[in-house]
């Protein structure tokens, strides 16, 4: 856990030390991701388990990310309705804490 | 929206290389994958220290909305957990997991992959790229029933860049920087929740 997030730190502070000389630091991230998502998908293909689960796994997702979409929305209403409530208390009575 | 096909493809690239054949080579493909794993974070770490400007444009935001990264991450999370509770194959640090993707499907399955194994990197992968693809086309409804943050919260991860069109028309242009600090906030996480949910 600690060796991939150290190397993300060090990477912030490698980029801020060089940042007037980076370019296309972009292009090699989704040539990354590109590459790593099709080891993902090789190792998915070559599991026959998986691909031959992968109409359930597909509901599972899902599942998971309609809940929590719903999950952050109930909060992000509850902080909504918070601070607005605040702004209006705010500009009716002035002198009120 | 041209990166995210991009990215599929590989994917699908990639299962049908599985499916012809080296299939007796996972755990070295898991190998490989931590490698360019590390070398990826660095690269991501070197984009986000190499921008520093972001942080002038935060000088601007409302302080309570501040809190909307930190709602929608215990909101996820908490939404996570119970699904956890009801699949009974399982756990709820499982589920968690995949959750604190929060959108970025990219990062979060592949590091759910090097933890816990190709199966629920592959729900990791599905279920974060719904949810981007609920943000993009739900954000009418979100804004009307659960208030014009709610795309942004739905969005998780991605409200910096793929789903911040979409959230500035129907939000609003008055929330965009809420939108980018957001997208900041729960970007950054992503990486150590993830990373700490597997480990427990």
């Amino acid at each position: 856990m600690f060796t991939v997030i150290g190397f993300m730190l060090s990477g912030w502070v490698i980029g801020y030390l060089l940042r007037q000389h980076l370019r296309g630091i972009s292009t090699i991230i989704m040539i990354l991701i590109c590459l790593l998502l099709f080891l993902l998908g090789w190792e998915v293909g070559g599991n026959h388990r998986i691909m031959s689960s992968l109409m359930s796994l597909g509901l599972e997702a899902c599942l998971i990310a309609t809940a929590c979409v719903m999950g952050s929305c109930i909060f992000a209403l509850i902080l909504w309705k918070w601070a607005s409530r605040f702004k209006n208390s705010q500009s009716s009575s002035h002198h009120e804490g | 929206m041209k990166g995210s096909l991009i990215i599929i493809g590989c994917f699908l690239a990639g299962i049908l290389v599985g499916i012809h054949g080296w299939a007796g080579e996972a755990s070295r493909i898991s190998d490989i994958g931590f490698y360019v794993l590390c070398a990826l974070m660095l690269m991501v770490g070197i984009s986000m220290g190499s921008d520093p400007e972001i942080f002038k444009k935060f000088r601007h935001l409302n302080p309570r909305l501040a809190l909307l990264p930190f709602t929608t991450i215990a909101g996820t999370l908490t939404a996570a957990a119970l699904v956890g509770v009801l699949l009974p194959h399982r756990t709820i640090t499982d589920t968690m997991a995949v959750g604190a993707g929060m959108g970025y499907y990219s990062l979060s399955s592949i590091f759910i992959t090097t933890y816990k194994g190709a199966e629920l990197g592959t729900v990791a992968l599905i279920s974060n790229i719904i949810r981007e693809l609920i943000t993009l086309l739900l954000t009418p409804i979100l804004v009307k029933y659960f208030s014009k943050l709610a795309p942004i919260a739905a969005g998780g991860a991605t409200t910096m860049d793929t789903t911040l069109p979409i959230i500035t028309r129907y939000s609003g242009q008055s929330l965009v920087i809420v939108s980018l600090f957001h997208g900041f906030v729960t970007d950054f996480s992503v990486p150590f929740l993830v990373t700490f949910l597997c480990s427990i």
